[in-house]
């Protein structure tokens, strides 16, 4: 099985390699090993919407992903964080990778690491439109906030008033997709084997991205631009030996982002934006909205959230992958009952009000014991019409029940 | 013969300057009111604490129901004092496991609202979050955010209430009110022993002004042969009858923090 595309592979391999040649010295060393792993179970109430496809009504599933730190001294850490998933009827969805494997220096204004890695940046809830380095690993979650390990060398700057982050990111991760006759897919099967590249080197393309995060008082605004492989592919109609199918391709694009949040006292406002060249005509994209919380309500330990967003898309899909979040507002309430056992619910709904497609979902969790947790996971799709980008998995609604054992 | 005690304490406080001013003008010394004496006791209970630099410590935290049954936390908290603002405190949780690698930074401030962020290790995401939810549950405990802020001199007002024997020592019970309209406590009494200016209990009374919760403090440890610190800590809530027990271990000082360990983009990397 090959896990890993060859950059990757190749990735690793030098990073054993460089652990192996500096012995971690055994006096001031500490190692730190734990993780997670995780049973669930998918309940697809629908019928499939297509010929040959799964019903997989009942769809049990499995992960395991520890995590190892090695504390060299104060200022060296090495983390390695393996995942791995088995599904009872997605072969796609069954898969392996390195999360995170890398290299981590502490400077007295700086820090460095080197490896596999995770990086995440944005504010609002119901869209990342800004978050670019780590590709989306799509089988876990159709939330897209599930990502894969991304190699790549970091340096983050810091100042009092800020911190200045550079990357370069040698090594494409491929975004993942369920298994063409299961669920949460549509009619035409995807040809994951052979993704397409703009560019001559394809996955071997060395990216760039750059942050500037500063902090103007209860004012935060960071700029970041991303120069190199899209994370999103188009999928292009091909036909492969009379059959048609839909092929990955990953344009070479440019994208400039922009993130605001104000800190007010029950309220937070937040933005994010991005432009982006290399996918037809530059387009903007825009979200922006607040989360207000009402503390302690009606004299309780409960704090309630209310989620209010709004999403813009200019993308033109003809040339540049469609998005869901194109004309919509998202509205929801966050829950915490701040109780022993950190009872949290989050209830959401985004509405594109130009389509009329709506989207909701429910996302619950309860703490059992100090090493179990109860998760409840809904996502439903509302009365989507044909040419939503989500009618092809509008009969995909599913519950989701997941106990994870953390270790 | 209490309001000569007082007369006389003062004047060992504001020694030796204010000894001069005492002797210049007896009428002001015996002016002194309730609100002056008690925040000349809070002053030198805060003079006493200054000046300690930076400390590393692990807590235990047990959550008690009112059934007796109990819940174990543990986290590690590294603070840095600011010398003309509120502390820098980071913590980092370590169980129960879900929540293990989660920190926790806060930039208290003297005046205005605090800076908080928050990590989310599986998301790698750090959020900057609301401080205004003072009187909110930290980790489900009885402990509110408030109450585990730094206790900047400036965000009380105070008074003397009385001198108390307290536990086999001699102490001031003072009172102090939140100057914060979001704090959830209408007043607090505290008991400091004379000896020390540490603090022993304090009683938290809501904003109807009825008791809600009474925390005590024991096994001080003197470090750095000045700074006491109590190593145990009991919050019992009258009104729910639930308690939460604090336990510090291992207190190093001077530790040698800068500012650059307490700012959001190391909060990513905390350990």
């Amino acid at each position: 099985m090959k896990i890993l595309g060859e950059p990757v592979a190749r990735f690793v391999y030098l990073m054993l390699a460089a652990l192996v040649v500096t012995p971690p010295d055994a006096e001031s060393g500490e190692w730190d090993v734990g993780g997670q792993s995780s049973l669930e179970l998918r309940y697809f109430p629908y019928p499939t919407a297509y010929a040959g496809q799964k019903n997989m009504k009942l769809s049990p599933s499995g992960t395991i992903e520890p995590e190892l730190i090695y504390e060299l001294d104060g200022s060296n850490r090495f983390t390695a964080s393996p995942f791995a998933r088995l599904d009872a009827n997605d072969k796609r969805r069954t898969h392996v990778d390195l999360r995170e494997f890398n290299w981590l220096h502490l400077g007295s204004s700086w820090d460095a690491s080197m490896g596999i890695g995770k990086v995440f940046w944005g504010v609002t809830e119901s869209v990342h439109l800004v978050d670019i380095i780590n590709q989306t690993d799509l089988v876990e979650d159709i939330s897209g906030e599930e990502k894969l390990g991304q190699p790549m060398v970091n340096v983050n700057i810091e100042q009092m008033w800020g911190t200045l982050s550079l990357f370069a990111l040698p090594g494409f991760r491929p975004r993942t997709f369920t298994s063409d006759n299961a669920r949460l897919h549509g009619p035409l099967a995807i040809d994951t084997a052979n993704p397409q590249y703009e560019s001559s080197k394809g996955k071997r393309h060395v990216d760039w991205a750059g942050r500037l995060a500063v902090t103007l008082g209860d004012l935060d605004i960071s700029i970041s631009h991303f120069q190199g492989t899209s994370r999103e592919p188009r999928l292009l109609l091909k036909n492969r030996g009379g059959q048609d199918v839909l092929q990955p391709y990953y344009d070479q694009i440019g994208q400039t982002g922009l993130e605001l949040q104000l800190t007010t006292e029950n309220t937070l406002w937040k933005a994010e934006s991005i432009t982006r060249s290399g996918q037809g005509k530059r387009f903007y994209a825009t979200v922006a909205g607040f989360e207000h919380t009402f503390y302690g309500v009606a004299e309780s330990r409960a704090d309630i959230g209310l989620l209010v967003e709004y999403m813009y898309d200019g993308r033109d899909p003809r040339f540049a992958p469609p998005s869901i979040a194109n004309h919509d507002i998202f509205a929801g309430f966050r829950m915490a009952l701040n109780d022993t056992q950190d009872t949290t619910a989050l209830l959401g709904g985004s509405w594109d009000y130009r389509s009329d497609a709506g989207f909701v979902n429910l996302e619950a969790e309860r703490r059992l014991t100090d090493h179990l947790k109860l998760e409840v996971k809904g996502r439903f799709f509302v009365h989507v019409p044909d040419g939503d980008p989500t009618a092809f998995i509008r009969n995909d609604d599913f519950l989701e029940l997941k106990f994870r054992w953390y270790f | 013969m209490k309001s000569n005690d007082t007369r006389r304490h003062s004047a060992w406080l504001l020694a030796p300057l204010g000894m001069l001013a005492l002797l210049l003008s007896p009428v002001w010394a015996s002016a002194l009111t309730a609100e002056d004496k008690g925040l000349e006791i809070a002053t030198e209970a805060d003079q006493r604490d200054t000046g300690f630099g930076d400390f590393r410590v692990e807590l235990t935290m047990i959550l008690r129901n009112k059934h007796k049954q109990e819940t174990t936390r543990l986290m590690r908290n590294t603070t840095r004092e600011q010398a003309d603002d509120g502390d820098k405190t980071l913590i980092v949780f370590d169980n129960p496991r879900d929540v293990k690698g989660t920190a926790f930074l806060s930039h208290t401030h003297k005046a205005g609202s605090d800076d908080q962020w928050l990590f989310l290790p599986a998301l790698k995401r750090v959020k900057r979050i609301s401080s205004s939810n003072k009187s909110g549950p930290f980790m489900g405990s009885e402990f509110s955010f408030e109450d585990l802020a730094s206790q900047e001199l400036e965000k009380y007002t105070y008074k003397y209430i009385a001198d108390e024997t307290y536990d086999g020592h001699d102490d001031f019970m003072i009172e102090r009110i939140p100057t914060d309209p979001k704090s959830g406590y209408y007043r607090q009494v505290v008991w400091l022993d004379k000896a020390e200016y540490r603090v022993w209990k304090i009683d938290f009374y809501d904003r109807k002004n009825e008791l809600l919760k009474t925390l005590t403090y024991s096994d001080y440890k003197q470090y750095l042969n000045k700074y006491w610190r109590a190593n145990h800590m009991e919050m019992i809530n009258h009104q729910t009858g639930k308690s939460t027990t604090l336990k510090f271990i291992g207190y190093k000082f001077a530790i040698g923090t800068t500012e650059m360990d307490f700012t959001p983009n190391r909060l990513k990397n905390a350990r």
